[in-house]
């Protein structure tokens, strides 16, 4: 009991942290939101589905970006999808850079391109490291545990 | 329309349950989307492939309400999709994106998305999607109704139309048509041809009589499909199926007053040249009217017939009336036809005769046996139409109008000689030219058979004649002068477009010798010469008006030529008794539109021919025992029609019932 109360604050603070650090917003809520009994998990489901998708954008995008010369078009398109996704699970810090991204692209600034990506990149390994530990704790902490909506 | 809102009407529980097909790559916003959308309690279903969502849309037509997709996709492009539902499925769809920008919003206004959402889609925004299904079927309804009569026209050749028309894009309406379920369910439709998926209307007698009231309250010229069927103001009627039942009319009319039918055009107007058929021309399509105007049929019978003929392809499925008058034009022919006896029975038999088309023929074999009298009526009335020249008045116009034409003389001339009883073939032929024509010509194929006189041509002509039920025989020995005309060619060959149907019967009418087995006599009639039919006058109501040909379209009429044919053969037998089961499927049709029905009966011979897949085994005299004149018989008619309508009813499967049709379901005849 003791125990798992303090899982619960931890998590609880591990949570507020994440939107206090801009890495998640409001959307995140959302799916939180609609997680029930039916779909106990479904958060943890949704962010799962999420990395798996885009980290192979990210390494079609990494792969795109040691072309020469840059296809911006296709940059553009995969950064679309990769922001898209991003936005689904609201992670803030990586949806901006995404958007940032898609803005170089059109602007055909190739050195932009690099450059926010690269920044994305770590955002996107962050948001996932936390997010993970995040999900472990809930899980040890039980299933009424993820959510407390603060806010 | 009172319809169209009554078809908005969404149930209780509405939306819960509404059926969403969401499609978009992202797996993540799928699973979100997927989830959200299940908390509106919608039935969801998702698809991470624009092309498997088409194949799931082309597989389950009906099987959704809506559909959700990205704009982004990589092996289609959603406004692609977007585009490619809109025309298959005509299903609201909701283009989403995490893109704001205008131009791609703007890209997805035009290429006709009824919303745009931004991604991340928020649980709000699902929660009324609801709003675009309801929308669209509503603005459905209205198209339908506005629909020009253009496309009736289109449709009223073929048959077959009228499935194609329903998949056409603007058919949408159609197709979605299944928003329509209850309308649908009541109508039952029936793919009994394949061309026929809609419901179809059964222009029973009752409501081609008020087809016709409203018709001529409105004057013919400007009778447009809009203003009829607020006149009408029959429920689950589409202005579509006014449309298109008022073209078969015009042709019937114009057919009536000896112009060559040319769609629609001068169809009343031409048709206004028979003045007596003042109340003709409010006969619409079917060629009631000119069955009434054998005086026999009451006039009302016949415009109940045409409105029977046209609602059937008005009726939606939800119209029971239809159904109803569909009986009341045969029955009415029936009573009408009696030549002699002038019974106003007309149609008010009130059976329904489903006959017409697609709408759950519930004819009974009384309500065949009605049409057989009223064919046989009819064809009686012909040959006093033609006899006299001029039946009394109204009625008589039609006739009169049969009797015009006929002056080919075949008609009536022929096998009327009064012969009341043999099916009115004789007489029906010229009658039936005016839209029992198709009746007739069902009965006078019938008659044919049985008579062999006039016949004879109809013999040939027989197939296409087996339109006139196989009254057998009755019908006019004229051999109806169907093709009196092109129009009846028209008829004929509308009964020929019935096509499908025709070889069914051609081949059921086999037995019958003369017949041609299939619906090409009517071609042939055509070509050959219309004497075959001397159904010049047949056109008689058949092609007269469009209704004639609108039987024949529906093939209905057809059937009952054919009918007639393969009935002729088994007139053979019975000849005139045997008419009656020949005949009915034919007689259907032809009973019906004996009196005017005989457009009905055409038509829904065709239906119960073609939609029976009846063959028209004119053997199968089926239950009434088929007496040889179909006018007495009552049974014939009905018989003939029920048996039809079941054969309808009971899917293609070889109608054995009473008609032993097989499979012609009349119903399904296009109207």
């Amino acid at each position: 009991m003791e125990r798992n109360q303090q899982l619960r604050r931890q998590l609880a603070s591990m949570r507020q942290s994440l939107f206090d650090q801009g890495h998640l917003d409001e959307q995140f809520i959302l799916l939180e939101e609609l997680q029930d009994d039916a779909n106990p998990n479904f958060v943890e489901e949704v962010v799962t589905l999420h990395y798996r998708d885009s980290a192979r954008l990210i390494t079609t995008i990494e792969r795109a970006l040691e072309k020469s010369p840059l296809d911006f078009n296709k940059l553009d398109g995969y950064m679309h999808q990769f922001k898209g996704s991003s936005t689904s699970i609201g992670a803030k810090k990586v949806k901006a850079e995404s958007t940032q991204f898609r803005e170089y692209c059109e602007a055909g600034n190739g050195e932009g391109c690099l450059k926010t990506f690269q920044l994305l990149k770590r955002d996107y390994a962050t948001l996932r490291r936390k997010l993970e530990a995040y999900f472990q704790l809930a899980r040890q902490a039980g299933p009424n545990e993820i959510a407390c909506r603060p806010k | 329309m009172s319809t169209a809102s009554s078809s908005v009407t969404v149930s209780d529980q509405f939306p819960a349950g509404l059926r969403v097909l969401v499609v978009d790559d992202d797996p993540t916003c799928l699973r979100i989307l997927e989830k959200m959308l299940g908390t509106c309690l919608y039935e969801v279903t998702k698809c991470n492939r624009a092309e498997i969502a088409l194949d799931m849309l082309r597989t389950n037509k009906n099987g959704y309400d809506i559909v959700i997709s990205d704009v982004h996709m990589p092996d289609m492009d959603g406004f692609k999709l977007l585009e490619q539902v809109g025309l298959e499925m005509d299903l609201p769809v909701i283009m989403m994106s995490a893109d704001d920008s205008k131009q791609v919003v703007m890209k997805g206004v035009t290429h006709g998305a009824c919303d745009y959402l931004i991604k991340p889609v928020r649980i709000e925004a699902l929660k009324n999607i609801w709003q675009h299904v309801v929308r669209k079927r509503k603005n459905e309804w209205k198209d339908l109704e506005q629909s020009g009569s253009v496309e009736e026209g289109d449709r009223q050749p073929k048959p077959s139309e009228e499935a194609d028309y329903s998949s056409s894009a603007n058919e949408g309406n159609w197709r979605t048509s299944k928003r329509r379920k209850d309308e649908e369910e009541e109508i039952e439709e029936r793919d009994d041809t394949s061309t026929l998926k809609k419901p179809r209307v059964v222009w029973s007698v009752e409501l081609h009589q008020q087809f016709v009231s409203a018709v001529n309250q409105l004057g013919i010229d400007k009778a447009v499909p809009k203003k009829i069927l607020e006149l009408m103001n029959v429920p689950g009627l589409t202005r579509e199926n006014v449309a298109s039942h008022l073209q078969k009319y015009r042709l019937y009319l114009r057919r009536l007053s000896g112009v060559s039918p040319h769609q629609g055009n001068s169809f009343i107007s031409s048709h206004s040249q028979e003045p007596p058929y003042g109340s003709l021309s409010s006969l619409s399509g079917l060629d009631f009217q000119t069955l009434a105007a054998t005086g026999q049929i009451p006039a009302q019978s016949l415009a109940t017939l045409q409105a029977a003929g046209l609602a059937r392809s008005a009726a939606k499925p939800g119209l029971p009336m239809p159904l109803v008058d569909q009986r009341n034009i045969f029955s009415f022919d029936n009573q009408k036809l009696r030549f002699g006896e002038g019974q106003p029975q007309h149609m008010s038999s009130g059976k329904q005769m489903n006959l017409l088309h697609g709408i759950p023929t519930t004819m009974d074999s009384k309500q065949l046996v009605n049409l057989h009298h009223s064919a046989q009526s009819l064809g009686s009335l012909n040959m006093q139409a033609s006899a006299h020249g001029n039946p009394s008045g109204q009625s008589s116009p039609l006739l009169m109008q049969m009797a015009q034409p006929q002056s080919r003389g075949q008609i009536l001339t022929e096998t009327s000689g009064g012969q009341v009883p043999r099916l009115p073939t004789s007489v029906g032929h010229p009658i039936l030219s005016n839209g029992a024509a198709g009746a007739m010509l069902a009965i006078n194929g019938i008659g044919e058979n049985s008579r062999g006189t006039g016949y004879n041509s109809v013999s040939q002509t027989s197939s296409v004649l087996n339109f006139p039920l196989n009254h057998s025989a009755e019908l006019p020995g004229n051999s109806f002068p169907l093709g009196s005309t092109p129009g009846i060619s028209a008829g004929m060959s509308t009964l020929t477009t019935k096509g499908g149907f025709q070889e069914e019967i051609n081949s059921d009418i086999k037995g019958s010798g003369g017949f041609m087995p299939s619906y090409d006599i009517f071609n042939d009639l055509q070509q050959h010469k219309p004497h075959n039919w001397e159904l010049q006058n047949v056109g008689f109501a058949f092609d007269a008006s469009q209704h004639s040909n609108s039987l024949q379209a529906s093939v209905d009429v057809t059937p009952s030529v054919l009918v007639n044919q393969g009935y002729s053969s088994s007139q053979r037998n019975v000849q005139n008794s045997n008419v009656s089961a020949m005949g009915k499927p034919i007689f259907s049709v032809g009973e019906g539109s004996e009196h005017g029905i005989a457009l009905n009966v055409g038509q829904h011979l065709n239906s119960l021919l073609v939609d029976n897949s009846t063959r028209v085994k004119s053997e199968r005299v089926t239950d009434t025992s088929c007496q040889p004149t179909l006018l007495p018989q009552h049974f014939g008619q009905e018989d003939l029609m029920s048996a039809i309508l079941k054969q309808q009813q009971d899917g293609l499967g070889p109608a054995e019932n009473d008609f032993e049709f097989d499979g012609y379901s009349l119903d399904n005849i296009p109207v």
